[in-house]
């Protein structure tokens, strides 16, 4: 490995490489941010941080999107073919970024729970201990979560843009790693949290290691980490299959752990049920779209030639990662575990979109991800709200009568049940349409049979916690809602209404993803 | 001039509804009324629009409205009416005012559910059950199929009896899964289109006629077939209505039974004939085995029923079986009958539940057959339409029921001899246990603890008066529905027909297509 690279560094002269600024704009907006979010950190006295921290992030995440949407029509890869900035990219990073938006304002939520929001006071101080409780009662609040967001945003930015293999690692890590902090920090139940934070570290360290391993096969198949080159290295030497073939499920490994598909999804309701709950909402919803949109890169770029090895592999892990996410989510108790094996369920839909290998694919899996963000975004709003003395009343047995306390909020969080399950007139009725859709037209006609049997399967658990809101009287175990500040009714209204809009008048964004085209290469 | 009739007669209960719901606490009273004044209007737009139709119009559907809805799927917001749909939409409107009437007392203010909840229910359901009738784009019909389960459990599931909360599941997880099931169908049907013509569509004109490959049709009529098995509902799809026709209230009852479950034979007739002509053929004599054996179990399994809705229940699955095999027969007289039946079974359905909730809210809402008995003397009138109700289950001549009947088993018989002669021993044990129910309940001795018993108010009078009347009326002079359903019903077989160029029906005298054999 060495030998090679010397012999590279003697003979090529180094040249500065050229980047268009402005195309990888937003990146650089959100890692600004998060750069003087730190320094905020260290320089703003406390009482201070907390508002500083929520204009930064905010006008951060406000001023990408205003650039992204500028950006609209760009098509080119810049930094020596390490980004690629293409319709899909764009389309992903503005769902990214206002479901980011979204997320940010439930963290930013004080109302709900009488402590203070939603965060250990102080991460570092120990479960139960005397200093834990003076600095609760002392009004402490953890401000680092906030470059933590705006971290973990620019590495799903560029994660989504990635078009190399060691940018994309970087930008796994780069996401990756505040979100095992995040997961870490919840106020309430923090053995839970902090146990939930060291499995997705450990797990999601060996997901990375597999990754990295794979690329290395990958590159030295190739000899570059670039995917345009890995192509071409595909189609000019075929037959050299078992580096590639090891090196794509290696790779592929890291990618599915993140998406939770079945084999790789044990961690996910551990870690759903961990971490808090806002935190919770921001990575059920945004790792989500970022994984994915990497994955259809890696797939659609690099592996196209590839299509007819991969394929059947990928039919395989769809068809258990709606079974089995559907089929486990049955027996969950807990609401947001139950909420977490729906997303495994949910992530094995979107492959069957993203299987497909066409361009219909490729539409109907960014449309099918948008919806689901933003439903999730809503469901976890909900799940933050409905509370007992302890905290989040997360026992399903806690939301029995529910419908008959409080009508307003047991009605959307229906709706949002109602979208996942797949209902007509929801948005999530609309994804599974676009996205068996696609999949007959690629001939895997057989899984979306699966599919439909997932759906039938999923639908009764999601059906179940709606019995028991409406069609039970409540107990004195039944929680109360709380009435959020207006962060939480912003995000929740949102949810809402884009909820009811991709699910009534799917139309404009359907335009938008055909009209964001392929990938570039 | 060009009214949008059909989207004006969904939007007004819609408009209903919203007002309903958005009416302060406690003001179930003005509830009842705004609800029905709301039914009262769309019935009476219901006729105005009914009255401008053309029976012999050259067009397939009238009062038609077509805008794009999702281009990107070739999906619009199409509506517009033939005969049959025509009729079953009357049907929908004038029982829903019905029901509000009956059901004035069913849901008191305070009990579990409010009352401005039920009745805002009853009329999205009604706008939904105008609009899977209207649609005229498969999508469309496919979104009003779906969505209607939702106010239909809620129904269920909040106003219902003891175990309503099993019956509400039991009957969204069967819809489901033959709406899924649909659904798949659905895609692949979008998918042919797709690949065929180039640009996929839901439209149902163009979907008709649509070269599908054999094989292809037939799992794609299966897709199809199940969702309406499941609905209508066909043995052995049926476990879930005795129960949900057993916990909900009369009135829901009705609803589900005399219109909902039409959505099921309708669908039949409308999408898998029209749309999968060969694969209809092929499983003719499965769907017609099916039937045979849903006419037999429902009937016995009605005659040894002790609980009237399960009972009742029971029946309708018999009588779903009748309504079936005039369909799948491929002849004119057996689907004109198939659709006579489908309005006569609504309102005899609804005659025989709403008198039913009229005893049961007389003797503590039991439905019991055992805590009743000899009726009749202490509420002649309430036994009286009862009477009417049951005679007209059983198809006496001179009820609309006989005319669907008559003409199912006629056409049964032109097709296969055999069907229809077994078909006919099924009407034996319909008599059988229709007499039973009667004898048990409203003749003999009186039953002790009912001398007290209330006749019908007027209010009760009223919602049955036009139940009684339409049978009597259509009984004994049934041209205005023949009439318009006729040309409809020769649509289709001429579409059966022209899709198959040696039909292998015999000639049945009318029906211009016995050209084989």
């Amino acid at each position: 490995m060495s030998a090679p690279a010397l012999v590279m560094a003697a003979e090529v002269q180094f040249t500065l490489p050229s980047v268009n600024y402005y195309a990888i704009a937003p990146i650089l907006i959100l890692f600004g941010a998060a750069v003087v979010s730190v320094l905020v950190e260290a320089f703003v006295p406390r009482g201070g941080r907390r508002p500083t921290q929520l204009v930064l992030v905010i006008g951060a995440i406000v001023a990408a999107l205003v650039v992204t949407v500028d950006l609209r029509g760009t098509r080119l890869i810049t930094g020596e073919g390490a980004i690629a900035v293409d319709g899909p990219t764009l389309v992903l990073w503005g769902a990214l970024l206002v479901v980011g938006l979204l997320a940010t304002f439930l963290m930013a939520e004080r109302s709900v729970d009488p402590l203070g929001d939603a965060f250990a006071p102080r991460a570092s101080a120990l479960p139960g201990s005397e200093d834990e409780q003076q600095f609760t009662k002392r009004g402490f609040l953890q401000t680092e979560v906030w470059p933590f967001l705006l971290f973990a945003l620019t590495g799903m930015l560029v994660f989504a843009a990635a078009n190399d293999f060691l940018l994309m690692f970087v930008a796994l890590e780069v996401m990756s790693l505040p979100l095992y902090l995040l997961a870490g920090m919840a106020r309430r139940r923090r053995l839970l949290s902090q146990e939930a934070a060291l499995k997705y570290f450990l797990l999601g360290a060996f997901s990375s290691a597999f990754f990295l391993y794979g690329a290395a096969l990958l590159y030295g198949y190739s000899g570059s980490v670039n995917f345009v080159i890995l192509s071409e290295t595909l189609a000019a030497k075929p037959g050299e299959g078992t580096l590639v073939a090891v090196g794509v499920a290696l790779v592929m490994v890291g990618l599915l752990f993140k998406i939770a598909a079945v084999p790789f999804h044990q961690w996910t309701p551990d870690v759903y049920q961990g971490a808090p709950t806002p935190v919770t909402a921001f990575m059920a919803a945004t790792v989500k779209i970022a994984a994915f949109a990497a994955m259809l890169r890696l797939l659609y770029v690099s592996l196209g030639g590839l299509r007819w090895d991969w394929t059947p592999m990928l039919w395989i892990i769809a068809g258990l990662t709606m079974v089995i996410g559907s089929v486990l989510a049955i027996t969950q108790t807990d609401i947001k575990r139950m909420l977490a094996y729906s997303s495994i369920a949910q992530a094995g839909f979107i492959l069957i979109g993203v299987v497909a290998a066409s361009p219909e694919g490729l539409a109907s899996s960014i449309f099918y991800l948008i919806a689901y963000a933003f439903t999730t975004i809503g469901t976890f709003a909900v799940v933050s709200m409905v509370r007992n003395a302890s905290g989040e009343a997360t026992s399903l047995s806690a939301w029995v009568g529910l419908g008959k306390k409080s009508p307003v909020i047991a009605a959307v969080f229906s709706l949002f049940l109602l979208s996942l399950a797949g209902i007509p007139l929801t948005s999530g009725f609309v994804g599974k349409f676009a996205v068996f859709s696609a999949g007959i037209a690629s001939g895997a006609a057989w899984l979306v049979v699966v599919g439909v049997i997932a759906s039938i399967i999923a639908a009764f658990f999601y059906v179940r916690v709606i019995v028991l809101m409406y069609f039970s009287e409540p107990t004195e175990d039944t929680a109360s809602v709380v009435i959020p500040s207006t962060f939480t009714t912003i995000a929740l209204t949102a949810a809402t209404v884009m909820t009811i809009a991709l699910g009534v008048f799917p139309q404009w964004l359907l335009d938008i993803v055909e009209q964001a085209g392929v990938f570039v290469r | 001039m060009n009214v949008p009739w059909l989207t004006i007669l969904m939007v007004v209960p819609l408009a209903g509804s919203v007002l309903v719901a958005f009416l302060p606490k406690g003001r179930g009273l003005l509830a009842k009324q705004v609800a029905f004044a709301f039914s009262l209007v769309t019935l009476a737009l219901t006729v105005a629009m009914a009255l401008q139709f053309s029976a012999d119009s050259a067009e397939r559907f009238q009062f038609v409205e077509s805008h794009p809805w999702i281009p990107a799927f070739g999906i619009s917001y199409a509506v517009g009416v033939d005969g049959i749909s025509l009729v079953l939409i009357a049907l929908a409107a004038t029982l829903v005012p019905v029901v509000i009437l009956a059901g004035w007392n069913d849901v008191d203010e305070g009990s579990r559910g409010s009352v401005k909840g039920y009745f805002a229910l009853v009329l999205v359901l009604e706008a939904l059950m105008i609009g899977v009738f209207a649609a005229t784009d498969v999508f469309l019909f496919y979104v009003f199929f779906e969505v209607m389960l939702i106010p239909t459990y809620f129904l269920i599931g909040r106003f219902g009896g003891p175990q309503r909360s099993y019956a509400a599941v039991k009957f969204l997880i069967y819809s489901l899964v033959g709406g899924l099931l649909m659904l798949a169908a659905l895609i692949g049907l979008y998918v042919v289109s797709a690949q065929v013509t180039g640009t996929g569509t839901f439209d149902f004109g163009a979907l008709v006629g649509l070269e599908i490959d054999p094989d292809l049709q037939k799992l794609l009529f299966l897709g199809f077939f199940l969702a309406f098995a499941i609905k209508a509902p066909l043995w052995p799809f049926h476990t879930w209505l005795p129960d949900a026709a057993a916990e909900a209230k009369p009135g829901t009852s009705v609803l589900l039974i005399g219109v909902l479950d039409k959505v099921g034979t309708f669908g039949m007739i409308r999408y898998c004939l029209e749309i999968f002509p060969a694969a209809s053929e092929f499983y003719a004599p499965i769907v017609i085995a099916l039937a045979l054996i849903g006419i037999f179990y429902g009937a016995l399994l009605a005659l040894r029923q002790h609980d009237m809705k399960r009972l009742f229940a029971y029946s309708s699955m018999s009588h779903f079986g009748f309504i079936t095999l005039g369909i799948f027969v491929f002849t004119t007289q057996g689907q004109s009958g198939s659709v006579v039946y489908m309005v006569a079974h609504g309102l005899s359905t609804a005659a025989l539940f709403l008198t039913a909730g009229f005893l049961m809210v007389r003797v503590h809402g039991s439905s019991l057959l055992s805590d009743y008995g000899g009726v009749n003397k202490a509420a002649p009138v309430l036994a009286g339409f009862f009477l009417v109700a049951a005679l007209s289950s059983l198809a006496l001549p001179g009820m609309v029921s006989f005319v669907g009947e008559f003409l199912v088993l006629l056409g049964a018989f032109e097709r296969y001899m055999w069907v229809g002669a077994v078909a006919t021993v099924g009407i034996v044990i319909t008599a059988a246990y229709v007499l039973r129910v009667y004898q048990k309940s409203m003749t003999g001795p009186l039953k002790p603890g009912l001398e007290g018993m209330r006749d019908l108010g007027g209010r009760e009078v009223t919602s049955l008066v036009p139940i009684a009347v339409l049978t009597i009326v259509l009984g004994f002079f049934p041209a205005p529905l023949l009439n318009v359903i006729n040309p409809a019903v020769d649509r289709v077989m001429s579409t059966v027909g022209m899709t198959d160029p040696t039909p292998t029906i015999s000639s049945t005298g009318t029906s211009s297509e016995g050209s084989g054999q």
